[in-house]
């Protein structure tokens, strides 16, 4: 009796579960939908989504797969019956891959006079840049002054022995940001020198991790770790003030931008080929690069808008401002020299 | 029954029988494994972006011979290890009834869920620099740096994978044991044979078939490992596994990635036939046996101490993960917690707590009930078929554990992207991979029990005039029962913590426990950090309740037979 009472008991949840599941299963309700395939960072204020859908009678679903190398793979594997209509978030140093497969049909919009031109992508806007941020060293200001060290102000500093063992970077062979930040260091010590230095630094105890969450959650200082000096973004000390728990006035961390030695990494948005809603979605591209869309990022994603209209949160310029140039590498360099630049960097420091 | 007239009938069904119960498993390995699998290969080896000079490094350098080594011996080590401190844990949990015993069981498997990157925290608030152990040790006179120091090496990925998977292992080789008939130890007592004798050649031989179900699953869960040695071990190590990641995500040489995704399901199937034939050789005379609290004082501090090296090993990176997340740079606060409720940022696709344990709980638990059916079919058919045969079904049908599972969430999105398998904009597919990573693990505990039962117990209740139902329902079922609880733990655990497909099949309308942390994870910031620990946290106590529950759906009554 038992025995039947519990199976019959599993059968009723089963079907409660099942039925929960299907119901609800299509919200296609004669709309249109706009699909944006991204990587698991977007993030946009709901009110200017809804507005969107409501300018344009559509829906947006947004799909996001994982970073933006696997959003790039994903893409290229289903470009024969793509899953979106519109894809954010390819980077210059994936931005290649992603031409050479040609997933996009171009599309120049009309509000690209508003941005800067060395931040677009090509001549023939198959992509459009829809914001920026810098790949940098960031530092705990407590922990450096605790250990009374003092800040380092060039990448050639970090070779000194008072640094020793405490500077954490991403390997480059697994992760975007080591991968951008090896790139500025081959414009800032120019092809010949830039394995001399990822030696020394090898040599003064190096620490390298497998991604930016490994580097930032575990081995900085700031989070419990060991290393007060972390490879991250310009934007990190900015977020650090303006999520911090207990609120506070100034910033816990700090950004090293000598001249050439961050990464400018742009992100763009492309019109997906195949699409059925050309239309929808240009307008999507320009609803992005809009003033309200693009002063609404910066505090979204933490990266910096690239319409010269937009202002960004006011923490941005205190503690995130990058008035230094950043290396100068394009996307058809990082392209071809890659696999070499990586294989090297895996030689001198790993092996 | 007139036993006469139906045997000739019975010997010519007794043929197509295994097929009958084993045609639902097959259908949906053959439909949901190797149907993407082939795409997936296919259009990375001869597809449009595909270069077949990307293939050569994989003769021209020995990196890729030395990272196969790599990948077998830890896993081995790993395995070894596992199933070293598994058999204590194991005869305590099967032995002894204590207060407490399934918060205990519950709490030890919990482990089994957590993203690694949540793992490397736990780790790291326990055991770093300024994690309460080093803290509590600076305290002592005479400590002036930290002793414990917590660097990327190949013991932290044994500790890790040892972390992860001795609550596996002692509750597979735990539930055969409890069906192990003590009067043949008895008597072999009364003949002279001492306790060590009566280990090694009564109860391990009875044993043998649930420590080769535990360790095939612990080796494979190590060979496929990818969060921990990207993440604990660091960049000088990788397996198989990470290098197909690497070079299909970020080198994007698709051909290689392909040839070694092979290479890894090759090594998987034969392993898995090897162990599936060894482990069919183990005759049994399981009867189900009750636990009972410890008689001697001896006994309790046996048990006692077995529980507690367990927990401090499992439980206190754990607990030391979850004060983390109720401590910020301020002091103790509740803020992590109450703030995951609220849209502080006005986000669009904002994910409350709740909205996505009800989602992760909605999905392991479908995953769940379609994973024993699935599974228990696949131990039933496998074990009526010919050895040899019901060796290599039963390893093709456990190939999801081997399988790359990058690779296996973009076969998903090439095939099933078409109707009348339009399957892709539905959380069907995320619910077919979870189910095809649990069903595995009921199919393995299951069929290593099922190969203990004496056959002449079913003879008997069949003379008594049971039919096959009955047969099952008052021989089999019994003595499995524990069996497939322990399946059903797994594989609810499995689902809970799955991220590897769900990574490229996720739907937005869907996010997931895993989901959530990774995004609070990923952002700069005291409260996007104390978030994801937050989140964490409720995975562990959600994942941890529902063990406790799905333990206590055991039928009194099926206890004896």
């Amino acid at each position: 009796m038992r025995l039947r009472l519990s199976i019959l008991l599993i059968l009723l949840v089963a079907f409660s579960l099942v039925a929960s599941a299907a119901c609800g299963d299509d919200d296609s309700s004669g709309s249109k939908t706009l699909t944006l395939v991204s990587h698991d960072s977007f993030a946009i204020s709901e009110d200017l989504l809804k507005q969107f859908e409501k300018d344009n009678g559509a829906t947006v679903k947004v799909l996001k797969k994982g970073d933006a190398g696997a959003m790039v793979t994903s893409l290229i594997f289903s470009k024969k019956n793509p899953e979106g209509d519109v894809t954010f978030g390819v980077d210059n140093t994936f931005l290649s891959r992603a031409l050479d497969a040609d997933l996009f049909v171009p599309y120049s919009s009309p509000l690209l006079t508003k941005v800067p031109n060395d931040l677009q992508a090509d001549g023939s806007n198959r992509v459009t840049p829809i914001d920026f941020g810098y790949v940098n060293f960031n530092y705990d200001i407590d922990a450096l002054k605790k250990a009374n060290l003092p800040v380092p102000q060039r990448l050639e500093d970090l070779t000194d022995t008072k640094y020793k063992g405490l500077v954490v970077v991403e390997n480059p062979a697994s992760s975007s940001p080591g991968l951008a930040f090896l790139t500025a260091t081959v414009d800032y010590f120019s092809k010949d020198g830039y394995l001399a230095w990822w030696k020394a630094m090898r040599a003064n105890g190096l620490v390298v991790v497998d991604s930016w969450e490994t580097a930032y959650n575990t081995n900085f200082t700031l989070k419990g770790g060991k290393q007060p000096i972390v490879l991250s973004y310009a934007t990190s000390p900015a977020f650090e003030q303006m999520f911090a728990e207990p609120a506070r006035d100034d910033a816990p961390t700090a950004n090293i931008l000598p001249p050439k030695g961050a990464f400018r990494q742009v992100e763009y948005a492309g019109i997906l080929r195949g699409t059925k809603n050309e239309a929808l979605a240009r307008k999507f591209i320009d609803f992005l690069l809009s003033k309200a869309v693009q002063e609404d990022i910066p505090g979204q994603m933490a990266v910096y808008p690239v319409n010269n209209e937009a202002a960004v949160p006011a923490a941005f310029d205190k503690f995130s401002k990058v008035e230094t140039a950043p290396a100068k590498v394009s996307a058809a360099e990082i392209a071809s020299n890659r696999d070499k630049w990586i294989a090297d960097w895996t030689n001198t420091v790993l092996r | 029954m007139p036993i006469g007239g139906s045997a000739p009938r019975q010997a010519r069904r007794m043929d197509l029988a295994p097929w009958a119960l084993l045609a639902l498993p097959l259908a949906f390995a053959l439909l949901f494994l190797v149907y993407p699998l082939q795409s997936i290969l296919r259009e990375s080896l001869v597809g449009e972006s595909a270069s077949l000079a990307d293939l050569r490094p994989l003769w021209s350098d020995s990196y890729y011979l030395e990272r196969l080594w790599f990948t077998t011996w830890q896993a081995i080590v790993s395995t070894g290890i596992t199933l070293a401190l598994a058999m204590p844990c194991a005869y305590v949990f099967a032995h002894y009834d204590f207060r407490g015993k399934s918060l205990v069981m519950a709490v030890v498997t919990i482990p089994f869920v957590l993203p690694t990157v949540v793992v490397a925290v736990a780790f790291s608030a326990l055991l770093g620099p300024s994690g309460i152990a080093n803290s509590a040790l600076l305290q002592l006179p005479g400590v002036e740096a930290a002793p414990i120091d917590l660097s990327n090496s190949i013991w932290l990925i044994l500790a890790a994978h040892v972390f992860y998977n001795v609550a596996l292992a002692s509750r597979i080789i735990a539930a055969s044991w409890t069906t192990i008939d003590p009067r043949i130890g008895e008597a072999a007592a009364i003949l002279g044979a001492g306790r060590f004798e009566r280990f090694v050649r009564v109860t391990l031989p009875q044993l043998r078939a649930a420590i080769l179900a535990a360790g095939s699953l612990v080796f494979l869960f190590c060979f496929t490992s990818f969060g921990v040695i990207l993440i604990l071990g660091g960049p000088h190590y990788s397996t198989i596994e990470t290098e197909i990641y690497r070079e299909l995500i970020f080198i994007f040489r698709p051909p290689l990635a392909a040839a070694l995704a092979m290479i890894q399901l090759a090594v998987t199937f034969g392993f898995l036939a090897v162990y599936s034939s060894l482990s069919r050789s183990s005759g049994g005379a399981a009867t189900a046996q009750r636990t009972r609290v410890p008689r001697s004082s001896r006994e309790a501090a046996l048990a006692a101490t077995v529980i507690v090296l367990l927990l401090v090993f499992t439980a206190a990176p754990l607990l030391a993960l979850a004060e983390r997340s109720v401590h910020s740079s301020g002091g103790y606060t509740l803020e992590f917690y109450r703030s995951l409720g609220e849209n502080v940022r006005r986000q669009a696709l904002f994910i409350t707590p709740f909205r996505a344990i009800w989602n992760s709980l909605t999905f392991a638990g479908i995953a769940t009930l379609l994973a024993l059916p699935l599974g228990t079919l696949t131990a039933y058919g496998a074990q009526k078929l010919r050895p040899r045969l019901g060796s290599l079904v039963e390893a093709f049908l456990l190939l999801p554990l081997g399988v790359s599972a990058v690779t296996l969430g973009l076969g998903f999105i090439i095939t099933f992207d078409e109707a009348p398998l339009n399957l892709r904009e539905t959380r069907w597919l995320l619910i077919v991979a979870h189910t095809l990573a649990a069903y595995p693990f009921v199919a393995r505990a299951v069929s290593a029990q099922l190969r203990s039962i004496d056959p002449r117990l079913r003879e008997a209740a069949r003379v008594l005039g049971e039919g096959a139902t009955g047969v099952f329902l008052r021989v089999d079922l019994p003595l499995i029962w524990r069996s497939v609880v322990v399946g059903a733990v797994f594989a609810f655990a499995t689902s809970m913590g799955e991220f590897g497909a769900t990574l490229l099949i996720a739907r937005p309308e869907w996010p997931t426990l895993p989901v959530a942390i990774f995004r609070y994870l990923g952002q700069p910031g005291e409260l996007n950090y104390g978030q994801a620990l937050a989140m964490s946290t409720i995975l562990m106590a959600v994942t941890g309740a529902g063990f406790v529950i799905i333990d206590r759906l055991r039928v009194r009554q099926l206890g004896t037979f």
